[in-house]
């Protein structure tokens, strides 16, 4: 693959089963076969007979010819167990062990022994020492757990250098051999302070402006409580802003679901087909959750979306083996984080009194920033759908609950109405909106009657007022006349007192 | 004895020098000398000196004695010591 040539000494297989199921992993091996890569058939024939000790110099001596033949730098003895039970006896086979390795480093060629493990007495003490033999050990393992094969690979030495000593998810697929990385380092993401809408207006107004762009969502409710719905909203938000996205669902195909959220106005294909959404659906049947997640690594790798929704990602998680499932959810998280990306997660959630519990189970609910739960609430004979807000880091977020209606025009949220202590929601709500319209409506007309009668009753008095001020206005007038005319009778008076005076000649 | 009416054609590789290849050329010298005397063919490829044959024959270990004719042919590998095997395998029967 590095254009070095090689050499495969199969005890095991023929070289045609081994191009076969190389071909299955996309290795053209017959191209390689034609000047880089020899297969040695070293299979033993039934019919062969052993008599006493013998020893590998022979084969060695050989390959060593093949090698200098076609260039070969490394050579692989593909279990080489088989050949080695053939001798009884355990020093003869460490012997030719060591002959291998005497021989490796005499000829400058890198070699892979492959050996099964186990855990037999005889194994280890056939083969036992190979751990301290050879120069990198490296364990594969392979076990069940629910029901769901797991493969691991794990270093167990590796002289002069560094490595980890951790046991590492190995899936085999259509790409071949891949190897899932931890990230050991410790989580370090570019934050941001925008907001990225919902797809639901008065749920960003609720969220103080939307989830948090590189913030992980999750939405955890009941079957069919609008987990999906909401996911599409969010989805179809971001391909409106012509943000690149990802939706990634289980056991329900894209046409399904693109179809599906038609009925709530939520019209994905045309984004589908500018290439801006990309939907991925798997099966979650014979895969390991580790398979999955390299899957929709490689998906993540070429649409590099902004947003992205795993819908649900319960299925996933149950996919096999729990333990290996959370680090699989938490991985998925951290990815989403490293590159920016606002993930969005539903998860099935079972009412069973503990709202909480699968949510737990998974315990990603601790990783995520924002929670949401949908729930139902049956009363008055009809189920409603109820949103709340869990928990959103980072975030003054309404404590309110709120009702979420789905119809032809979409997703909408309505308050709710606490009666008693009683949440209503549907009709009931619908009956109590009705109601309050009406004793608003009374209110109202109360209210006009009153304004009515005060304006009447204000009108009467200033009309009073006016009729008030005339008669005092006659009053002032009567009053003027009348010290007008004392006035006059007083200067008569005094006019008469002098002429009365005149007439008697007074002095 | 069987082959009495033909030559038995024997191919020996060995890896020269080495104690199993010294031991089996031994070995399979008593046997030709007990039971064969000139009525067989032996070649000795020395898979030092001629590795690409080992390989195009399909030799892996040393030593290895292939019966070629007749037929059918019979593979041996070791150093021939368990000589009652190689009789069987050769389906040779008393010594003369
Ligand atoms: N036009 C519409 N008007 C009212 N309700 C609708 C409309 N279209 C779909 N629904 C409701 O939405 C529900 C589907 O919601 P959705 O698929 O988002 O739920 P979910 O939580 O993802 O379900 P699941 O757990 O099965 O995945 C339907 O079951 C239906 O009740
Ligand atoms: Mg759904």
């Amino acid at each position: 693959m590095l254009g070095e040539a090689g050499i495969f000494v199969a005890f095991e297989e023929n070289s045609r089963q081994i191009t076969e199921n190389a071909a299955t992993f996309g290795w053209d091996l017959p191209a390689l076969e034609k000047e880089k890569l020899f297969f040695l058939d070293a299979r033993m024939s039934p019919d062969m007979v052993m008599s006493g000790g013998f020893d590998l110099n022979g084969m060695l001596a050989s390959i060593v010819s093949k090698a200098e033949e076609i260039g070969a730098t490394r050579v692989v003895f593909d279990s080489i167990d088989v050949l080695l039970t053939l001798l009884d006896d355990p020093v003869a086979k460490r012997r030719e062990l060591y002959r291998i390795r005497d021989w490796l480093s005499e000829t400058g060629l890198t070699g892979i022994m492959t050996l099964r493990a186990s855990n037999d007495t005889k194994y280890i003490e056939d083969y036992g020492f190979m751990q301290f033999m050879a120069d990198c050990v490296i364990v594969l393992n392979h076990s069940l757990v629910d029901h769901v094969s797991l493969r691991g690979a794990r270093i167990a030495k590796y002289r002069g250098s560094q490595f980890s000593e951790n046991e590492f998810p190995m899936i085999i697929g259509p790409r071949g051999i891949e190897i899932a990385k931890m990230d050991l380092s410790e989580p370090d993401y570019e934050v941001f302070t925008e907001r990225v809408s919902t797809g639901v207006e008065r749920l960003d107004a609720m969220l103080n402006g939307g989830y948090l762009r590189g913030s992980s969502i999750l939405i955890t409710g009941a079957p069919g409580t609008a987990k999906s719905s909401l996911a599409g909203t969010f989805i179809e938000a971001a391909c409106k802003r012509a943000e690149k996205a990802l939706y990634v669902s289980f056991d329900e195909s894209a046409n399904e679901i693109i179809r599906n959220m038609t009925s709530i106005n939520i019209h994905l294909l045309p984004y589908v087909r500018s290439g801006i959404l990309r939907m991925y659906s798997a099966r979650t049947e014979s895969r390991s959750a580790e398979e999955h997640l390299i899957n929709i690594r490689k998906v993540i790798e070429e649409q590099q979306p902004g947003c992205m929704v795993v819908d649900p990602l319960s299925a996933m998680v149950k996919a096999g083996g729990h333990i290996t499932a959370l680090g699989v959810a938490q991985r998925l998280i951290h990815l989403a984080k490293s590159k920016g990306m606002t993930l969005l997660c539903t998860s099935l959630l079972e009412f069973r009194g503990e709202p909480f519990s699968e949510a737990t189970e998974i315990r990603i609910s601790t990783v995520a920033d924002t929670w949401i739960n949908l729930s139902y609430i049956a009363k008055g004979g009809e189920r409603n759908r109820a949103l709340s807000i869990v928990k959103s880091r980072g975030t003054r977020h309404s404590n309110q609950v709120r009702e979420m209606i789905l119809s032809d025009e979409g997703i909408t949220l309505a308050d709710v109405y606490t009666a008693g202590g009683e949440v209503l929601m549907g009709t009931l709500r619908w009956e109590r909106e009705k109601a309050e319209r009406r004793a608003e409506e009374q209110r109202q007309m109360d209210a006009e009657r009153k304004r009515i009668e005060l304006e009447l009753a204000d009108s009467e008095i200033n009309a009073r007022i006016q009729s008030l001020k005339r008669e005092l206005e006659a009053n002032r007038t009567e009053l003027k006349r009348l010290s007008v005319d004392e006035a006059a009778y007083e200067r008569d008076e005094t006019q008469r007192l002098a002429d009365l005076q005149g007439l008697r000649r007074a002095d | 004895m069987n082959c009495e009416n033909g030559s038995i054609a024997l191919k020996l590789y060995v890896a020269s020098g080495t104690p199993n290849s010294v031991l089996a050329l031994r070995n399979l010298q008593t046997i030709i000398d007990d039971f064969l005397q000139g009525h067989h063919t032996l070649e000795i490829i020395d898979v030092f000196k001629e590795p690409s044959r080992a390989i195009a024959d399909g030799i892996l270990v040393t030593p290895s004695l292939v019966k070629l004719s007749p037929p059918p042919r019979i593979s041996i590998i070791g150093n021939l010591s368990d000589r009652e095997a190689v009789l069987v395998a050769l389906d040779l029967g008393e010594p003369r």
